[in-house]
């Protein structure tokens, strides 16, 4: 509790005694009154300042000056009726306080909460000067400073390691709790905890661009994107409270009126003590404060497993998918190709691996990795020439002076080569030597361990279509496909036609739903963009994917997406209840207290309720 | 030009009030108030100075919300 809140729970306790006291105090009339004038103002001074002020700048409708006059005109009723019953007017204002307080307290901690997951950024590095360690602030480390991690340490700012053997944990940024290890020229993220032993690090980046201040930045800055019912409970604030000003009124004033007209008595006190009712239950605070509320916990819950969504609006769309499109290569499959065979080799498969490793030297795409690793030599660049990149067919270029071709059999038909179809799933690298056709490479790529899961669980979620895309031939996206149980595949496509293919399931998609496109950030850009909701896979470390996506899964779990959508269905879940909720006992008080059936003790009951139970219910997001 | 600024505000819907009148100050071409993160993003127009806008701002977000506070003007 803050000090302003100590003081707050201070007063309210004292009030409350003295209301209790007062209550049973033989005294009447004008000297009751004022006794009862103490516990109002200890409890109700600063809200009928901020009254006055309200009046001064022409804030007629602010909560406080609402009230102020509910209060004072429980008080003048009291007075005419000589009941001597002033307890309600102390009452009401006490419980506005209770109601206050525990909004200010609730948000506090939820804000809390979420600083301590967000706490993967430390105060201070260790900077390494000579053979003396200093500390400082790691605003103030240049990039390129060598810097000291202890073991329980985190490491403060992104960089690479120069000397030291370790494990590092980085649940705090991935949700993922098994230890990596690191040795040196490794890459190290800031955020990610030192486990055994003493790293240094060579920094790669200013702290304030490294990784731990992205991802606490895009959790802070998720809250500005506001969604729709955010916006729509903002609009509905704005018209709430004066309507039921408005309302109000009219209740004071017509059914008297009409009263008097019907030649019946007009019972003011009756009518004007309804309308205060009405004024009571004027403040829209509950349903304001627990949206955002529990759209923030939600998104805190979510880093928390190492999924960030970067506003409130791409949670509640990521909330209504109903088609799910994934790009194969790196997001579904592991990404990492070997050569598993060599047909129709015309000359020894070495050679022929050889050649290829040359062709593709210049490429860094997972196909041109996997050759290198099998030819397992250097790649002497001197003889490569005349490299020529045929985007989405292959690469050709001069090895010693003879021309070579490698790439799918598009590229083949292109240079005019006949060439033999493979019936293996996997990537086919056709090769031609000298212009003439010299055999294939099948290289292939295995699934992710929990793809099938991922897929699975999705359409548990209620995700009715799965599509998978890939620049792929046919046959291994089939078998990928048929492996995973994803219904739809589209195979050979060129990264224009994967825009295209999004573009057409998007509108095919029903009314109201959604489209998440999940792919690695890299390659994905324009489809990412295009989709209603991006999410890139294994953004750590990663800028271009935390730039591209709208929802960043930390590490390359594809099993995420699906809990990525289970935590955004409960969030809108709570958010709906809480909606419907406020809304609906708030009329259900207005109509009551409009029939004369509920005071001012139940409708302040009511309002204080609903704020509490509504705060309590949006904490809920949290624990995702 | 954006800038972001720490606030002090207590209530969710004060939090909107004071977003009302930043984007009613001149000079503001538009403003969102995070009440969860206590921050205020304001975009300012082409060429507005900005610590002078923000006077306004405050100025503004003071005569609805009298308990508002803006840091770092």
């Amino acid at each position: 509790m803050t000090k302003k809140q100590r003081k707050t729970l201070i007063r309210i306790i004292l009030a409350a005694v003295l209301t209790v006291v007062l209550h049973f105090l033989p005294v009447t009339g004008i000297p009751r009154f004022c006794l009862y004038l103490i516990p109002y103002f200890i409890i109700g001074y600063d809200i009928l300042r901020k009254a006055v002020i309200g009046i001064k700048n022409g804030q007629m409708l602010d909560e406080n000056f609402l009230m102020a006059t509910a209060t004072i005109g429980a008080f003048a009723i009291a007075l005419a009726d000589d009941s001597g019953d002033f307890d309600e007017a102390v009452a009401v204002m006490l419980f506005y306080q209770v109601g206050e307080l525990f909004q200010g307290y609730a948000v506090g901690k939820s804000r809390r909460s979420i600083a301590e997951l967000m706490d993967i950024r430390p105060d201070r590095a260790f900077i390494l000067r000579g053979d003396s360690v200093e500390e400082v602030d790691p605003d103030e480390v240049e990039t390129g400073s060598l810097i000291v991690v202890d073991p329980g340490e985190k490491v403060p700012i992104d960089g690479i390691v120069e000397d030291g053997i370790s494990t590092v944990n980085t649940a705090a940024l991935t949700g993922e709790s098994l230890p990596r290890d690191i040795c040196p020229g490794d890459e190290v993220i800031s955020g990610s905890v030192n486990m055994t032993g003493r790293l240094t690090i060579r920094t790669t980046k200013p702290a304030g661009e490294s990784t731990a201040a992205k991802i606490i930045e895009l959790v802070e800055e998720s809250g500005a994107k506001k969604s729709r019912s955010e916006q729509f409970i903002t609009r509905f604030a704005r018209i709430y409270t004066p309507a039921v000003c408005g309302s109000a009124l009219a209740l004071a004033l017509l059914p008297p009126v009409v009263r008097l007209i019907t030649g019946l008595s007009p019972e003011w006190h009756t009518w004007v003590y309804r309308a205060l009712t009405f004024l009571v239950i004027s403040c829209p605070c509950a349903l304001v404060v627990s949206i955002p509320l529990s759209f923030f916990a939600g998104i805190g819950g979510a880093s928390k497993k190492g999924i960030l969504i970067k506003g409130a609006n791409y949670l509640e769309s990521l909330s209504k998918a109903s088609v799910a499109v994934f790009d194969k290569t790196g997001t579904l499959t592991r990404g990492v190709f070997d050569v598993s065979d060599i047909h129709h080799g015309i000359m020894p498969n070495e050679a022929l691996i050889r050649y290829a490793a040359y062709v593709e030297s210049p490429s860094s795409h997972p196909i041109s990795r996997s050759i290198q690793r099998a030819y397992g030599n250097a790649v002497d660049r001197s003889i490569i020439t005349d490299i020529q990149e045929i985007g989405g067919h292959g690469i050709c270029a001069k090895v010693d002076g003879v021309p070579v071709a490698a790439g799918n059999g598009k590229l083949m038909q292109k240079i005019g080569v006949e060439h033999h179809e493979c019936h293996s799933p996997g990537t086919i690298v056709h090769m031609a030597v000298d212009g003439a056709y010299a055999g294939h490479i099948v290289i292939s790529d295995c699934v992710k361990d929990t793809s099938a899961e991922a897929i699975r669980k999705l359409k548990a979620a209620g995700v009715k279509k799965t599509v998978m895309l890939t620049g792929d031939n046919e046959k291994t996206g089939r078998a990928v496909g048929d492996e995973l149980g994803i219904d739809m595949v589209c195979a050979d496509l060129l990264p224009a036609d994967k825009v295209a293919k999004v573009e057409q399931l998007l509108s095919e998609k029903p009314e109201g739903t959604t489209l998440i496109f999940t792919g690695d950030g890299i390659n994905d850009a324009p489809v990412l963009s295009r989709a209603d909701i991006g999410i890139a896979m294994g953004g750590l470390g990663s800028d271009a994917a935390i730039e591209a996506a709208d929802v960043v899964i930390m590490d390359d779990d594809p099993a995420k997406i699906a809990e990525g959508l289970r935590i955004s269905r409960k969030c809108m879940g709570i958010v709906r209840a809480n909606i419907v909720f406020a809304i609906g006992i708030k009329l259900l008080c207005l109509i009551l207290g409009a029939l004369g059936f509920a005071n001012m003790w139940l409708a302040i009951f009511a309002d204080v309720g609903v704020l509490i139970l509504c705060v309590i219910n949006a904490a809920r997001a949290l624990r995702a | 030009m954006k800038k972001s600024y720490k606030i002090e505000v207590d209530c969710a819907n004060c939090a909107n009030k004071m977003e009302d009148a930043a984007k009613k100050t001149a000079g503001v071409k538009d403003c969102t108030v995070n009440f969860m993160a206590l921050k205020m993003s304001v975009e300012f127009e082409e060429g507005a100075d900005a610590k002078a806008v923000m006077k306004d701002v405050l100025a503004n977000c003071k005569k609805v919300e009298d308990d508002c506070e803006i840091f770092g003007i």
